[in-house]
C-alpha cells in the first residue's frame, strides 16, 4: 500500500498510482490497526483531523481495519511528523514512512 | 451503568451518572493521570525559556501501557529509523504528554463539579471542548486498560467479553465495555 490518499477511491494499478505521486513528496503516513480504537472514533479522527469527507474516512478506517494498516496522509517528512505526532495524541496508532511507490 | 452522552442542542453533550459511575470514572483517570506522570518538567524556579527547549525522552517508556500511548513514530527495521524515532520521540513526547494530562484533568475537574447524592443520579454537561477533551481521555483509558487485560488482537477482545463472573479481570472488563459504549454515545454526538 503506497497510494496518495487522495487517489484512494481510483483503482488503478500500482504502476500507474505511483506515476502520479510528486516525486518530491515521498513520505506518508500509515495508520496501524488494532483492537481498541472503535471503528467510529477513528472514522471521527480522519474526518475532524484531516478534513476528509464522512465517506472518505469512513473508507479508510476499514482500510485500516480489513488491511492492517492504509495510507491516510501524504506529504514531505515534516508534514508527516506532523500528522503521526497528531495521530499519536488521538490514541491511534501511527507511524511515517518513505513512499517507495 | 447504562447512562449514554446525549447531544444538548446548541453544541455540547450530556450524560446522566449516578454516584459509582462519577467515582469508578474518576477513579481511572487519577489512575491514568498518575500513569501518565508529570513527565520530565523543570524545577519552578528554573528559567521558563529552558522549560521551551527542553529535550524528552529518546527510548521508549518501559510500561506496555505507556508504550502504548506514547509509541515510536517510524519503524524499527534499520539503525536509522530508529535513530529517527528518537529523535521525534525526544521533540515531541513531553508535548503529547501535556496534552493527555490536560484532557484528563478536565474530565476530573468536570467530575468534582458535580453534586453528587448516594442512590441519585447527577446530570453531566459538557461544552464541545469538554467534550473532545472527555473523548480523547475515554480513548487513552480504553488503551490503557487493554494493555493491562493484553488485547492484542481482534478475537481477544471477544474471548474477554464471554469471562465468567468469578474471573478476577471480570470487573475490568466491565469497566472497559463501559468506557467503549460511553465514548460510542459520545462520538454520536460529535459527528451529529
Amino acid at each position: 500500500m503506497s497510494i496518495a490518499p487522495i487517489e484512494i477511491e481510483r483503482t488503478e494499478s500500482a504502476e500507474e498510482v505511483s506515476a502520479v505521486v510528486e516525486p518530491d513528496v515521498p513520505w506518508v503516513t500509515l495508520v496501524h490497526n488494532d483492537p481498541v480504537n472503535l471503528m467510529s472514533y477513528v472514522t471521527y479522527v480522519f474526518q475532524a483531523y484531516f478534513g476528509y469527507s464522512k465517506d472518505k474516512a469512513h473508507k479508510l478506517m476499514l482500510d485500516v481495519h480489513n488491511k492492517g494498516r492504509a495510507v491516510v496522509s501524504s506529504g514531505t517528512r515534516e508534514e508527516m511528523e506532523r500528522d503521526v505526532q497528531a495521530m499519536h495524541g488521538y490514541g491511534l496508532w501511527a507511524t511515517l514512512t518513505q513512499d517507495r511507490g | 451503568m447504562a447512562g449514554h452522552f446525549e447531544a444538548v442542542p446548541g453544541g455540547g453533550a450530556a450524560v446522566a451518572l449516578d454516584e459509582v459511575e462519577v467515582s469508578i470514572l474518576r477513579s481511572l483517570t487519577v489512575q491514568l493521570l498518575e500513569l501518565i506522570g508529570p513527565g520530565e518538567e523543570p524545577e519552578a524556579d528554573a528559567d521558563p525559556l529552558a522549560a521551551l527547549f527542553a529535550e524528552g525522552p529518546s527510548k521508549p517508556p518501559a510500561d506496555p501501557a505507556l508504550r502504548r500511548l506514547f509509541p515510536d513514530a517510524y519503524g524499527d527495521d534499520t539503525e536509522e529509523l530508529r535513530a529517527a524515532a528518537a529523535d521525534f520521540r525526544r521533540y515531541t513526547e513531553n508535548d503529547l504528554r501535556a496534552r493527555k494530562r490536560e484532557d484528563a484533568l478536565v474530565v476530573v475537574r468536570a467530575l468534582d463539579g458535580l453534586d453528587t447524592e448516594p442512590e441519585e443520579s447527577v446530570l453531566l454537561k459538557l461544552t464541545p471542548d469538554e467534550s473532545r477533551a472527555w473523548l480523547g481521555t475515554l480513548n487513552d483509558l480504553r488503551l490503557t486498560i487493554a494493555t493491562r487485560l493484553e488485547i492484542t488482537e481482534d478475537e481477544e477482545s471477544e474471548r474477554l467479553y464471554r469471562l465468567p463472573d468469578s474471573d478476577p479481570r471480570k470487573p475490568m472488563v466491565m469497566a472497559y465495555l463501559w468506557l467503549g459504549a460511553l465514548q460510542e454515545s459520545l462520538i454520536e454526538t460529535l459527528m451529529s
